[in-house]
């Protein structure tokens, strides 16, 4: 049970504000204000995701800068407020399209029309969008204009747009909820695999923990619900011990299925048949462990000595393990340096590269734009440490790196297909893979 | 509206703009009339009369939102308006407002003009009493909601359902109709899932009273045959509502359980949470089961750890701390999930680390503190003082390889590694002593990097009770004899007095001349009481000689068992069988008492004494003739009433006809009481007593008088009535302050009481 939801901006402005319960009467408006005057001013050791005041909670998770807060009394499940405030913002993301402090603000009536469809008296009535979308009547506004000219800027694929084979990046971003009389110009499915890479290499270059974490996420603009069939890849496991193909299975550790899809083909064909509403909907996740069966995308070969002058020397060589034709983009490794430090000298392997010393954390940030598949790049530094021990070498490193790599995925997995039954006109259907660094950590 | 802007003049037109036909606008219109009406509660009664006809509307949507719109209106004060007969009154209203619209008049004077010239409904918003429907209302709801229980569109009943539970919060706190529970209870077995989950909810706010919604066998195995249709909310609060329910006989329980168990892989946590907790309770008596739950639910709760939304994976961290507690080393093969990713937040972060130092064991010793040495140096020094101190703890059952990691980041001669690596060693070698000499041996070269309190403290510690076995302790030592002047922190300077004593005993030939200086100092020149205290102290101590001072202060340096018993902690899962998925884990142990301890009871205080757990937790605090306790109790909230407040009779008599009476209670009294010893004990908490009647007249007064630190002044009527074995108590107060005003009550009560005991 919920008393109030509220949606403040990083400011702490409200943008939302809605009770349902009025228990708190004229105080109700300065809840918010309270919350957010103790979320700036929390202590270091205190969690800031649940906060008791006064009798009552605040739970509030943050997206995209934004707070999206409930309050409630002490008899409720964190579990469930937790996801019910994760499965807001996917709700409004569905209808509002991206969201933003300017977004939120120009659909505040949807969303009060919508938060009012999905609580009554604070309990829970109903998120799904296809019961939900019956009882919209109020437009999503959208924030810009769809346009050529931000293909880049935002979402899945930065680059690779210029290729025919890839939806536009943006496509998949724009709010499910069509604007009345444009019904039937946008009939589009995609099918993202998305995974999350987890990794800790040690110091000499063996692999000690490595987890991928995997979704594969519909999203879906037809208007009309008819039953989808998805295919896996026919070599797919579950579990060590489960044996396909000749070898060359694609392997997970553990696989949950969201509970509307029909899995009496899974078995047999690797197919998972689901009837999907407008919005977005997970069909699968599954985990991977510490095997995997392509190698890690990166290794670091790290030199450090002192040059005569008493500088530090870093030789930093990456080598990118992807296979030739894939790509890394937007990749950024983070190098923890003796706090010391005063000064940094680079020598980078290429000009769209750069480096630089963060003087806050006292770590080099060295930036590649693009690493394409088996290429090796390469890093000189040289740091100014004054009065540099043997013990302040040991504040040197891990690396961290981060970066995304299209068109790739980790585990092997691959989409064989998405059909859809019925007539011809058959609508887009877009198979998009990406797998980006949770965490990669590399040890000196 | 949501920016805060005041909008309230526009009511009178936006009562009109409802009549619209279009569902937009209805819409927008019964969001603004719902938070508008608590300010204006005669121009909303104008909206009732559409939102009626919005009841019969051909549209299940419009019924819908009617109802629900009707149901949550929400009223301020006693009101008169709607007082009259129902009918007339709500027309009159209702062609008077909209006349008024249409002749343009200012709402304000339009409100006057409604015949209510002393405004009963515009009082301050700080004076407003909790928001509470108007008497009168209902009669309008009650056909509209009967017939919306009845209607054929599911979503009709299920506002229909939800909005008995509103007219709840209109009757206050009047009969409950026993026909219209019948009438929920029987659609329980409606067709909508929703119109199902929401009975149980709207039973659960009719009956709280009466301990909420029965679930008997019949109605647990309905709902049970319904889950499949459930959605994930309906599931885990069904499920919820489940745990209430007392299976006969074994039999029933495991075909419950079995019935339930596909609810345990479900893709939702907060379902595979809910279905944990009951197979939990329901279990509580095989704790085979119950561990074989906890392993299925392993595999979710792991998948929660690593999910994407950080506030989830919190919450799960929370709970796997609190299964760790009972089963130590369930987790142990999943260590690797416990290792932080550099992109997490602090929180997070450290509720890892307490994770991994709770699972570590022989097999994975290594790769754990392998890791945590590596956040040890983590720019952030919250995390790696956090990382120092996981380590230490570990130390108590891997002691070579933590000291070892422990004095190697000694080397770092970074302020917080060091200081947070003492205060570690200080901890361990109370816990360990076999670890003495490794410590020792590590400790001389780290006084220099040492700034902070703490930190001095805990090497100040070490270096007196183990000064015998680091060569330089009595130079480190004289080094901060030399600059205490300079030195910021007491407690630095005490723990300094009590070290520099400790070692005299040891080393007294290089100890004497600075131990003399340092009492010197202390006694001649320092400002602080408690220092020259402690300093005094051991001066007059030494002066008794040396055997005395050995008596008093070698008392032990370490104590190992208690390592042990922080070690046998490990709680049978009953325990917190029914914390599972409730806000107790996520805050964790302290806190969460802390949060429900500051809680304020329940609004009505006409109830007995010594229902709530904090009154009970206090009268536990008081043994009887002791009354100096009470002086030390309340402080525990928030309230501190000041000891010298002198008002004279009259200044009192003034104040006490001026106030409003805040708050009213009638406690039990056994009448054997002489006034004096109440007065004695209030005296003790600072109430103050004006005025008292003598021993044995009836009726038996008395006049008291308190203020906080605020300003806020309390004043206190006491009756005896002599037929009467209850004593009337009224308070009233200066200024509207809720909760100061219930500690304020809770503080007398616990007085009256224990006096109450005491006479007994």
């Amino acid at each position: 049970m919920l008393s109030q939801i509220f949606i403040l901006s990083s400011k702490g402005d409200r943008l939302i504000h809605k009770d349902f319960r009025g228990e708190t009467c004229g105080t109700s408006m300065d809840l918010a204000d309270t919350f957010y005057r103790r979320i700036t001013s929390l202590p270091g050791d205190q969690a800031p995701v649940f906060m008791a005041h006064e009798g009552r909670h605040f739970v509030h998770v943050r997206h995209a800068g934004l707070y999206f807060v409930a309050t409630t009394t002490a008899d409720a499940s964190p579990f469930t407020l937790v996801e019910f405030l994760n499965r807001l913002v996917t709700l409004l993301r569905d209808f509002c399209g991206p969201l933003s402090e300017k977004n939120v603000s120009l659909n505040f009536a949807l969303i009060y029309e919508l938060l009012d469809e999905m609580l009554d008296y604070g309990y829970v009535q109903t998120t799904a969008p296809e019961v939900l979308r019956n009882f919209m009547h109020t437009e999503p506004v959208a924030t810009k204009p769809f346009s050529l000219l931000d293909l880049g800027s935002i979402g899945l694929f930065g680059a690779e747009t210029q290729q025919s084979r890839v939806a536009p990046s943006s496509a998949a971003s724009r709010p499910v909820l069509p604007p009345r009389g444009e019904q039937g110009t946008r009939n589009e499915v995609f099918v993202d695999v998305v995974e999350r890479l987890t990794v800790v290499i040690a110091a000499n270059g063996t692999p000690m923990k490595v987890d991928v974490q995997g979704e594969i996420r519909l999203k879906c603009y037809l208007p009309s619900c008819v039953e989808m069939r998805i295919g896996l890849t026919e070599e797919f496991c579950v579990g060590k011990s489960e044996l396909r193909g000749y070898g060359t299975a694609v392997r997970v550790d553990e696989c949950a299925f969201h509970s509307s899809i029909k899995l009496d083909e899974f078995e047999s064909g690797r197919v998972l048949k689901v009837t999907p509403s407008q919005g977005e909907l997970t069909l699968m996740q599954y985990q991977l462990a510490d095997d995997i069966p392509s190698p890690l995308p990166f290794r670091l070969f790290p030199t450090v000595d002192q040059d005569p002058t008493g500088r530090l020397r870093l030789y930093l060589k990456l080598r990118c393990d992807l296979p030739p034709k894939s790509q890394a983009l937007n990749v950024r490794l983070q190098l923890p340096v003796p706090k010391g430090v005063s000064s940094l000298a680079q020598e980078l392997s290429s000009p769209e590269q750069t480096a630089e010393l963060q003087p806050g954390t006292k770590s080099i940030h060295w930036d590649i734009p693009r690493c394409q598949g088996g290429s090796q790049l390469s890093a000189l530094f040289k740091l100014e440490v004054p009065g540099l021990s043997r013990a302040s070498l040991l504040e040197l490193g891990p690396a961290n790196l981060a970066f995304e790599l299209p068109a790739h995925t980790c585990s092997g997995l691959h989409v064989r297909f998405v059909r859809l039954p019925g007539p011809a006109g058959a609508p887009q259907r877009w198979v998009r893979y990406l797998t980006h660094s949770d965490s990669y950590v590399l040890r000196l | 509206m949501a920016q805060g802007a005041d909008v309230s003049g526009l009511f009178p037109e936006m009562v009109k703009a409802s009549a619209a036909a279009d569902v937009v606008q209805k819409k927008l219109v019964s969001l603004y009339v719902r938070a508008q009406a608590p300010r204006q509660p005669q121009l909303a009664l104008l909206a009732v009369n559409t939102l009626r006809k919005d009841c019969a509307h051909p549209s299940p949507a419009v019924r819908g939102l009617a109802l629900r719109s009707m149901c949550g209106l929400r009223w301020v004060g006693s009101g008169r308006a709607g007082g009259g007969e129902p009918g007339r009154g709500c027309e009159g209203r209702g062609g008077g407002g909209l006349g008024w619209a249409g002749g343009g008049a200012r709402p304000g004077q339009a409100g006057a003009g409604g015949g209510s010239p002393t405004g009963p409904w515009r009082r301050p918003a700080d004076a407003r009493p909790p928001a509470r429907r108007m008497p009168g209302i209902q009669e309008y709801l009650q056909q509209p909601l009967l017939s919306g229980l009845r209607d054929k569109a599911s979503y009709v009943r299920r506002a229909a359902v939800l909005g008995c539970a509103k007219m709840l919060q209109l009757q206050g706190d009047s009969e409950v109709d026993g026909a219209l529970v019948n009438e929920l209870y029987s659609l329980l077995r409606d067709q909508d899932p929703i119109v199902v989950v929401n009975c149980l909810r709207a039973l659960e706010e009719i009956l709280k009273k009466e301990g909420g919604v029965v679930i008997n066998k019949p109605i647990a195995h309905h709902l049970l045959n319904r889950m499949a249709d459930l959605d994930q909310w309906g599931q885990s609060e069904v499920l919820t509502f489940l745990l209430r329910y007392k299976p006969r006989s074994e039999e029933e329980l495991f075909d419950i359980l079995n019935l339930l168990d596909g609810y345990l892989k479900s893709s939702s946590p907060s379902v595979v949470m809910a279905a944990t907790k009951l197979f939990l309770v329901l279990a509580r008596e095989y704790p085979h089961v119950q561990e074989d739950v906890l392993v299925r639910v392993k595999g979710p709760l792991l998948s929660a750890c690593t999910s994407e939304s950080r506030e989830l994976c919190f919450t799960a961290l929370c709970h796997v701390r609190q299964i760790l507690g009972s089963l130590p080393g369930h987790f142990s093969s999943h260590y690797k999930k416990f290792f932080c990713s550099y992109s997490e937040p602090h929180y997070i972060k450290c509720q890892k680390m307490e994770v991994l130092c709770e699972l570590v064991n022989d097999e994975n010793v290594q790769q754990v503190l392998e890791e945590l040495k590596g956040y040890c140096t983590d720019v952030s020094v919250e995390l790696a003082q956090g990382a120092i101190f996981a380590i230490g703890n570990i130390a108590r059952t891997y002691t070579e390889q933590c000291v070892g990691i422990l004095t190697e980041l000694l080397g770092l001669q970074q302020e917080h590694i060091t200081s947070a690596v003492v205060q570690a060693f200080r901890d361990l070698v109370w816990l360990c002593p076999q670890c003495t000499d490794a410590v020792c041996r590590a400790l001389p070269s780290c006084e220099d990097t040492i700034q902070d309190s703490e930190g001095k403290q805990a090497l100040i510690w070490l270096l007196g009770a183990h000064g015998e076995k680091v060569p330089n302790a009595p130079y480190v030592l004289e080094d901060f004899v030399e600059n205490v002047k300079s030195e910021m922190f007491p407690a630095v300077k005490m723990e300094l007095l009590t070290a520099l004593v400790r070692l005299f005993l040891s080393r007294p030939a290089e100890c004497q001349d600075m131990l003399g200086r340092l009492l010197y100092y202390c006694i001649e020149e320092e400002m602080d009481m408690a220092v020259r205290d402690r300093g005094l102290f051991y001066y007059r101590l030494l002066q008794s000689g040396v055997e005395e001072v050995k008596r008093v202060l070698c008392s032990p340096k370490s104590d190992p068992s208690l390592g042990l018993l922080e070690d046998q902690t490990e709680r049978s899962v009953n325990t917190w069988a029914s914390e599972f998925n409730t806000l107790a884990p996520v805050y964790g142990r302290e806190r969460w008492a802390l949060v429900t301890a500051h809680q304020p009871a329940e609004p009505s205080y006409t109830c007995s004494p010594c229902t709530d757990s904090r009154n009970r937790d206090t009268e536990s605090l008081i043994s009887e003739g002791n009354k100096e306790v009470l002086k030390v109790h309340p402080d525990t909230s928030s309230l501190t009433l000041i000891p010298d407040v002198y008002l004279t009779a009259e200044q009192f008599e003034k104040t006490w006809l001026s106030l409003e009476m805040s708050c009213h209670l009638s406690l039990p009294w056994c009448g054997t009481v002489h006034p004096d010893t109440i007065q004695t004990a209030l005296h003790v908490v600072h109430i103050h007593t004006i005025a008292m009647s003598k021993a044995g007249v009836q009726p038996w007064k008395a006049y008291l008088s308190a203020q906080d630190d605020t300003g806020c002044l309390f004043l206190t009527e006491l009756l005896l009535e002599a037929a009467d074995s209850e004593m009337q108590v009224s308070v009233k107060q200066s200024e509207a302050k809720p909760e100061a005003l219930q500690t304020f009550v809770s503080a007398l009560r616990t007085v009256m009481g224990t006096v109450a005991g005491l006479g007994s």
